[in-house]
């Protein structure tokens, strides 16, 4: 392919990718992401193509492995172009017929069609399914259409139209004003407006400037910068472009953590591309800018997601962070001014330069513009990745969107934001998502994760959870987060173990105004916002552990006794077999007794006791009734008496 | 580890300090960990003291100064196996194997690490074995899946 030197050029090449392409022949695609692979999508891809070659259908029905279509709840999913019907949870054993039927006239194969939990009927395309259906999905949208090794589909659906767009018919002062008008606020945590960071660092002294794409998803149960690096790479470095030519940038870096293989591949394919058809490189697109693209792998870290620390890491030392009365914007890697933006936001770039910014203000609130991605994931019908317009109300987005809790459970209480973030609880569930709303009711937006917890989630556990993995990740480098987090720590962790005394409460409040204080970056200053949230509104559940050593939600172990109720065994030994510490004693007409010294109450007799006994009961807060007689243990069965 | 090959890899990255990090990603993800021999020799070409070495390899979590096991146990920790009773997965892993994460059983068999989110969280709790995941684990299940491994 040779290298494209003009505007005109890029313009040809478009129209003749495609033309090459025949929109009506049938294709199927299949989401390739990381979270379909491991429900099997490998398997049915190398199927797909053997099935396309047996049944003769080579040329005639297309193959095309993309990125994370969102719904992971019932992936691998496949969507037959151009019709877009679409199939779930496909498996090797599917294939035959999905190949045939698209061979036969591109015909629907109903039975992998998704069915409507509530009216039970089948559903054929996206867009009519409840979970598409009330999305906004402007920047993960392609995900689904294109193979994301390949330059040539990114073309074809517009791609690289909006670095031309600024190369050639804008200023950089035109793009940087654009970006500001848009009010885009970064996607990663803080929400800081990203044309004020891009004008900081155009205005910064220095000939050596960088643009860095944040990569470090660390907050656990978010994964969507990973699907849009893997989904859409090229719109992420299209973004990262347009930001360089606006501040005078010559070189970027891409921070992606090495535990994301797939998208640290897609992305290096997708550079190796960009290189060769000259959108990156020097004189790109014949304009006279110079640019180059460089991936550094990320070894582990949650705190080098914070700016400063990531910059550090990338000079290839230890990911500590350095005070910030100088913004990174002006002194970041090697002290050269340097804007660090979230993928998320990246992405969003080349969408604003090609719609405008008085587009991308119309959607979202007053002080929140344009969508947000969700990982909607934990208690909830429908996992996935959700992008909704800031806005919603937390209740659609996991009513309407997620279906709802699974198994007929209450809704407790929504994680946002990660380690940094809090819990919301029922009361406040018609909050509208948005920066400033989330961190009015002590949450945070952070990188969009959204855990859903039902009534078996216990808010102690949830808080001590998040603290330790803080107390796990902190650097060190300040007191407060290295010691005052471990204290914190301790002290829920004896709460949650039934060792709780009366004025543990005040004294976390304590630690937690001083690391709120007193820690340099935001890592240390936000980590006690697990304990606040939940003891702001679920303090009745800390003083039940350590008061009644209760566990509401009968979720910690040392507070929680399995007992079988021998009005209700049936000694069908299920449980007895299941138990893998032989805890349990019974025989076929012996009604089962948990032995309590044995019991590491793992709750698998609670699980694997069928519904129509219900047998197994969880305790918290009293004795555990004593054993049966042993003379009263034999059930005598109706039907075999005589 | 052949110092040769720690010398390619270094080559590939230019001998820059600065490529530190990806010199050590290299050799930990081809040799499964940062053997003491390899590390001089980094140090050596790459003009890094040996003691921020030390520093950079304890920092981060994906490098290992000690032998890594045949099998490679991940169980994923994130939030939403989390709420899901991930902890009742890794108990249960403790137990059987007899190692706690971070460590190595003495036959070299499993390694035993727990990660903060595998990204597949609609499978949770997921337990990931030599890249190989398995989701919706239950502690029963969990016995079931550690037998299959030699």
């Amino acid at each position: 392919m040779p290298r494209i030197n003009s505007s005109s050029e890029l313009k040809k090449l478009r129209e003749a990718i495609l033309a090459s392409r025949d929109q009506r022949k049938p294709c199927i695609t299949l989401c390739s992401g990381s979270a379909c692979q491991a429900t099997g999508s490998g398997d049915v891809a190398a199927g797909i193509e053997a099935e396309i070659e047996k049944q003769g259908l080579g040329g005639k029905v297309e193959v095309r492995k993309t990125g994370c279509h969102g719904f992971c709840e019932r992936g691998p999913i496949i969507v037959n172009h151009p019709e877009e019907s679409c199939y779930f949870q496909i498996t090797p054993e599917d294939v035959p017929e999905i190949v045939s039927q698209a061979g036969n006239g591109n015909k629907v194969v109903d039975r992998l069609l998704y069915t409507d939990p509530e009216t039970d009927e089948k559903i054929r395309f996206e867009s009519e399914i409840p979970f598409y259906k009330h999305q906004e999905r402007l920047v993960f949208g392609s995900n689904g259409s294109i193979d994301p090794k390949s330059i040539d589909d990114y073309l074809a659906i517009g791609g690289y139209a909006a670095l031309e767009k600024a190369l050639f018919k804008m200023k950089s002062e035109d793009v940087l004003e654009e970006v500001k008008k848009s009010n885009l606020r970064g996607r990663g945590g803080g929400g800081f407006p990203t044309g004020r960071k891009w004008e900081e660092s155009r205005k910064a002294p220095g000939d050596i400037k960088y643009v860095i794409v944040n990569a470090d998803e660390g907050d656990p149960g978010a994964y969507m910068d990973r699907s849009l690096l893997e989904g859409n790479p090229h719109a992420v470095l299209e973004g990262l472009m347009i930001g360089a030519y606006a501040i005078g940038s010559k070189e970027g870096y891409v921070y992606v953590r090495q535990e994301y293989p797939l998208a640290v591949e897609n992305l290096a394919i997708a550079i190796e591309q960009a290189e060769e058809y000259g959108f990156l490189g020097e004189n790109i697109l014949g304009s006279g800018f110079n640019f180059r693209v460089i991936v550094h792998k990320g070894a582990g870290a949650f705190v080098c997601g914070e700016s400063s620390a990531l910059m550090t890491a990338l000079e290839g030392r230890t990911g500590e962070p350095r005070p910030k009365y100088i913004h990174t914007a002006v002194k970041g890697v090697w002290d050269n001014p340097s804007v660090l933006n979230n993928v998320e936001t990246w992405a969003n770039v080349p969408l604003i330069i090609n719609k405008g910014a008085d587009w991308f203000t119309r959607i979202g609130t007053e002080k929140s513009k344009g969508t947000k991605i969700f990982s909607l994931v934990g208690k909830i019908t429908n996992t996935g990745l959700v992008e909704v317009p800031m806005g919603m109300t937390l209740r659609d987005i996991i009513y309407k969107i997620g279906g709802g809790i699974p198994g007929g459970k209450k809704f407790k209480a929504v994680q946002t934001g990660g380690p940094s973030g809090g819990c919301i609880p029922e009361k406040l569930l018609d909050l509208q998502v948005g920066f400033d709303e989330l961190t009015k009711a002590g949450s945070m937006m952070g990188s969009g994760g959204m855990i859903v917890m039902d009534e078996d989630t216990c808010m102690v556990d949830v808080a001590r959870y998040f603290i330790e993995f803080l107390t796990d990740e902190s650097c060190g480098k300040c007191v407060p987060c290295r010691e005052g987090l471990r204290q914190m720590l301790k002290i829920l962790t004896n709460i949650t173990k039934g060792k709780g005394t009366q004025g543990d409460i005040e004294l976390l409040e304590e630690l937690s105004e001083v690391a709120k204080e007193a820690c340099l970056c935001a890592l240390g200053t936000s980590a006690p916002n697990p304990f606040l949230s939940t003891v702001r509104y679920f303090r009745d559940e800390y003083e039940a552990h350590i008061k009644e050593k209760r566990c509401p939600a009968l979720s910690c172990k040392e507070l929680t006794a399995y007992h079988i109720d021998p009005a209700k065994c049936q000694a069908c030994m299920i449980c007895a077999r299941k138990c893998p510490v032989d805890a349990i004693d019974g025989g076929k007409k012996t009604i089962h007794i948990i032995d309590q010294e044995k019991c590491t109450r793992c709750g698998t007799c609670f699980e694997v006791c069928p519904s129509r006994f219900n047998a197994v009961q969880k305790l918290s807060g009293g004795p555990v009734p004593a054993p049966i007689a042993e003379e009263e243990r034999t059930i005598v069965r109706k039907s075999k008496k005589k | 580890m052949d110092i040769d090959r720690v010398d390619q890899i270094i080559d590939k990255h230019r001998a820059e300090a600065s490529s530190l990090i990806q010199v050590l990603l290299e050799i930990q993800s081809e040799n499964n960990w940062l053997p003491k021999e390899a590390l001089e020799r980094v140090s050596e070409r790459l003009e890094v003291p040996l003691a921020r070495i030390q520093h950079v390899a304890t920092f981060y979590k994906a490098f290992s100064l000690v032998p890594k096991g045949k099998h490679q146990i991940h169980i994923c920790m994130g939030t939403a196996c989390h709420v899901r009773g991930a902890t009742r997965v890794l108990d249960t892993v403790q137990d059987l194997t007899g190692i706690k994460p971070g460590e190595t059983d003495l036959d070299l068999k499993f390694s035993l690490e727990t990660v903060n989110c595998l990204g597949c969280c609609a499978l949770g709790p997921v337990m990931e074995i030599d890249g190989k995941t398995h989701g919706k684990m239950a502690p029963g299940e969990t016995a079931d899946v550690l037998e299959s491994y030699e």
